[in-house]
C-alpha cells in the first residue's frame, strides 16, 4: 500500500503544524471562528477552556473524518461531519461539566456552539476530507494553536485593561486605582475583541507582505 | 515673521532624508507649512478655485472654536464658584477655568499631533492639518473633570483606529473628535455622565446633574430660556453657550468653510423629531422630557454644537448635495430620537453623527444612483 513511507516530521508536516499558527492563522487569515473569538474573551480562563475544547474536538474530529474519508458519500458528507463533532464536543460539554463546572457555566452555550465553529468544519471539509489520518491530526492541531494564541492574546487584553485581573486574579495593584486609575468599560465590550483582533491582523499583515490582498 | 523664517532655515539642512536627524523631518515640515505657505506649486496644469489651503480653512474653524472655547473657560470657573456658593469677579471665574481647561487642550494636542507625526514620518508623508481641528474640538465636548490620562487614552484610540488605519486625514469614515468622546464615554462611563463630572471640584451638596441628566430623571430641566441661551449651565466645556455657537457658525458660515445645508438640515431635522415627540406627550404626563418644547430641544445639551461644528465636518458627512440634506435631517432626527426615548443616554448627539457618519457613503451612493437613473431614462426619451 504505502509505496514511500513518509517520515512522521518531514518538513511538509511540520508546516502543517506551524503555517496555522503565523501565516495561515484561521482567525487572522482565514477569517473563521470569529464569533467565538468574540464571545468568549472577555475573561483569560474561558479563553483557555474554549480554546483547548476546540484543540480537542478538531484534532480529533479531523483524524475521525480522514478514516472514513473514502466511506462517505460526497452527498451527505456535511450531515457525517456534522454526527462527529457534535459527538465529540457532548463528550467535551460532558468532561467540563464534570471537572470544570464554573468555567462551564460561564461558557454556557458556546461549548455547544463548537459545533457550529467554522474552523472545525472549514478543515474537515478542506483537509480532512482529502488526507491521512497523521497529517490530518497535524493540521487539527496546527489549527488549534492558531485559534487558540489569538484567543489568548484577546483574552489577556481584555481581562487586564478591562477588570484588572487575570485568571481572577487581580493584577493591577490597588494604588494605581487610588491615585484615579479606572478600569476601561470599552474593553469589555464585544466590539473591542473585533479591534483586538484587527490590531493582531494589521501587525501580522505589516510584517508579512504576502498576506496583504488587494 | 523674518525670525521665523530664519529659525527654520538654519534647521532645515539637518532634517533632510539622510541626515542627523531625519527622524524629525515630518515635525520640520509641519511647522514650516503652519507658519508659512508652502511653495510647491503643481508642475502640469491645474484647477485653481480657491487661494486658500487646506491648513488656512482648518484655522478658520480653529478660530471659530474660540468664543465657545473663551465661554467654556468662563463658565468652568463660574460653576465652580457658584457650587461654592462664592460670588467672584469675572476674570476670576475665567482664569480657573483657564488653568483646567488648559492642561486638556495641551494632552490633546500633544497625543494626537504626537501619533499624527509619528505615522506621518513612517509613511514617509507629509504632516496633515486635520487634527488642529480635532485637537481643538476634543477639550470643547468632554466635561471639566475629564482625567487627563483618560483624554489621552481615548485621543490616542481615536486617532489610531478612527483615522490612521484608515489612511489619515480626509480619509476617515468617523470623526475623530467624536469618536474620541465616544471612547471616554463607552470605556469611563462614571467619567463621563452623572451629576459629579460636569463641575471642577464642586461642593456636594449643589447638584451638578446637566438638564439634559434632569429631564432624562423626570425632573424640568431647572433653567430658563436665557440660561439656555447664555449658556451658564452645567455640560460639556464648549457645548452650552448658544451664543457663542452663533458667533462661531457666523464666522464658518461667512467664510464658506462650513456647509450650511448640513447645519440648517440638522436642526430641522431636530426640531421635526422634537415636535413628533411633543405632539404625543399629552400621552405620556410622566415624562417630562417630551413635554420639552422643539426649539427648547436645540438650545440644551450638545445640540448645537453638534450642529455647528461635528456635522459640518466636510470629511465625514455626505458629499452629494441631496446626500447633505438627508445626512444633516437625519442626524438631527436621531438625535432627539435617542435623547428623549433612551433613558441610559440623556444626549444623543454624539451617537447620532456617528452614526450617520457610517451612512453618509451609502446615502451618497443611492444618491449618485438616483441620478444616475434619472438621466439614464431622459437620454433614452430624446432617443
Amino acid at each position: 500500500m504505502a509505496e514511500e513511507k513518509e517520515p512522521m516530521f518531514s518538513p511538509k508536516n511540520i508546516k502543517l503544524l506551524t503555517n496555522p499558527i503565523n501565516v495561515d492563522n484561521p482567525i487572522t487569515k482565514q477569517v473563521l471562528g470569529i464569533c467565538s473569538a468574540l464571545a468568549v474573551t472577555v475573561k483569560l480562563e474561558p479563553a483557555i477552556v474554549m480554546s483547548l475544547s476546540v484543540l480537542v474536538v478538531l484534532s480529533f474530529g479531523n483524524v475521525i473524518i480522514s478514516f472514513m474519508r473514502n466511506g462517505i458519500p460526497s452527498r451527505i458528507r456535511i450531515i457525517v461531519q456534522l454526527v462527529v463533532i457534535a459527538a465529540l464536543v457532548i463528550l467535551v460539554d460532558q468532561v467540563l461539566k464534570a471537572y470544570a463546572y464554573n468555567v462551564s457555566k460561564q461558557l454556557s452555550v458556546f461549548v455547544g456552539l463548537i459545533i457550529t465553529n467554522c474552523i472545525i468544519m472549514g478543515r474537515f471539509e478542506a483537509f480532512a476530507m482529502t488526507n491521512k489520518p497523521w497529517p490530518a491530526f497535524l493540521d487539527g492541531l496546527g489549527n488549534a494553536f492558531g485559534y487558540a494564541w489569538i484567543l489568548v492574546a484577546v483574552a489577556f487584553f481584555r481581562e487586564l485593561f478591562g477588570t484588572g485581573s487575570l485568571m481572577g486574579l487581580q493584577i493591577i495593584p490597588d494604588s494605581f486605582y487610588e491615585i484615579g486609575y479606572v478600569n476601561n468599560g470599552l474593553v469589555l465590550l464585544p466590539p473591542m475583541a473585533l479591534f483586538a483582533v484587527a490590531t493582531i491582523i494589521w501587525v501580522q499583515r505589516s510584517r508579512n507582505k504576502d498576506l496583504v490582498e488587494d | 515673521m523674518k525670525f521665523i523664517r530664519n529659525i527654520l532655515d538654519t534647521i532645515k539642512p539637518h532634517v533632510q532624508k539622510g541626515e542627523k536627524f531625519q527622524a524629525f523631518h515630518s515635525m520640520y515640515d509641519a511647522a514650516d507649512t503652519l507658519f508659512f505657505t508652502p511653495d510647491i506649486v503643481t508642475t502640469s496644469g491645474s484647477h485653481i478655485r480657491d487661494g486658500v489651503d487646506m491648513k488656512r480653512s482648518m484655522f478658520i474653524v480653529v478660530i471659530a472654536m474660540i468664543p465657545a472655547l473663551l465661554f467654556g473657560m468662563w463658565n468652568s470657573g463660574n460653576m465652580h464658584y457658584t457650587s461654592m456658593g462664592e460670588t467672584v469677579t469675572m476674570m476670576e471665574a475665567f482664569m480657573y477655568g483657564f488653568w483646567q481647561v488648559l492642561p486638556i487642550i495641551i494632552v490633546s494636542y500633544v497625543v494626537g499631533l504626537g501619533i499624527e507625526i509619528m505615522f506621518a514620518q513612517g509613511r514617509g508623508h507629509e504632516v496633515n492639518e486635520g487634527f488642529f481641528v480635532s485637537g481643538m474640538l476634543i477639550p470643547l465636548i468632554v466635561p471639566v473633570s475629564t482625567p487627563l490620562w483618560m483624554v489621552a487614552v481615548a485621543v490616542a484610540f481615536a486617532v489610531v483606529f478612527g483615522k490612521e488605519v484608515f489612511g489619515g486625514t480626509g480619509m476617515n469614515i468617523v470623526n475623530p473628535a467624536l469618536l474620541t468622546r465616544a471612547v471616554l464615554f463607552f470605556a469611563y462611563p462614571s467619567a463621563m455622565s452623572g451629576d459629579k463630572v460636569w463641575i471642577a471640584e464642586k461642593a456636594d451638596a449643589f447638584s451638578g446633574a446637566t438638564p439634559l441628566a434632569e429631564l432624562t430623571a423626570g425632573s424640568e430641566a431647572g433653567i430658563s430660556h436665557l440660561e439656555m441661551i447664555v449658556g451658564n449651565y452645567a455640560g460639556s466645556i464648549g457645548e452650552t453657550s448658544i451664543i457663542a455657537l452663533a458667533i462661531g457658525a457666523f464666522i464658518l458660515l461667512v467664510t464658506g468653510v462650513g456647509n450650511w445645508k448640513l447645519m440648517f438640515s440638522f436642526f430641522i431635522g431636530g426640531l421635526v423629531m422634537g415636535g413628533i415627540l411633543h405632539g404625543i406627550a399629552d400621552s405620556f404626563p410622566d415624562n417630562t422630557y417630551l413635554q420639552l418644547c422643539p426649539w427648547e430641544h436645540l438650545l440644551i445639551g450638545g445640540f448645537a454644537f453638534g450642529g455647528v461644528f461635528m456635522i459640518t465636518d466636510p470629511v465625514t458627512a455626505a458629499q452629494t448635495e441631496t446626500g447633505k440634506w438627508i445626512y444633516g435631517f437625519l442626524a438631527g432626527f436621531i438625535a432627539i430620537l435617542v435623547r428623549v426615548l433612551n433613558p441610559a443616554y440623556p444626549e444623543g448627539v454624539m451617537l447620532a453623527i456617528l452614526f450617520m457618519n457610517v451612512f453618509a457613503p451609502t446615502i451618497d451612493f443611492y444618491v449618485v444612483e438616483s441620478n444616475v437613473k434619472k438621466r439614464l431614462k431622459r437620454a433614452k426619451l430624446s432617443a
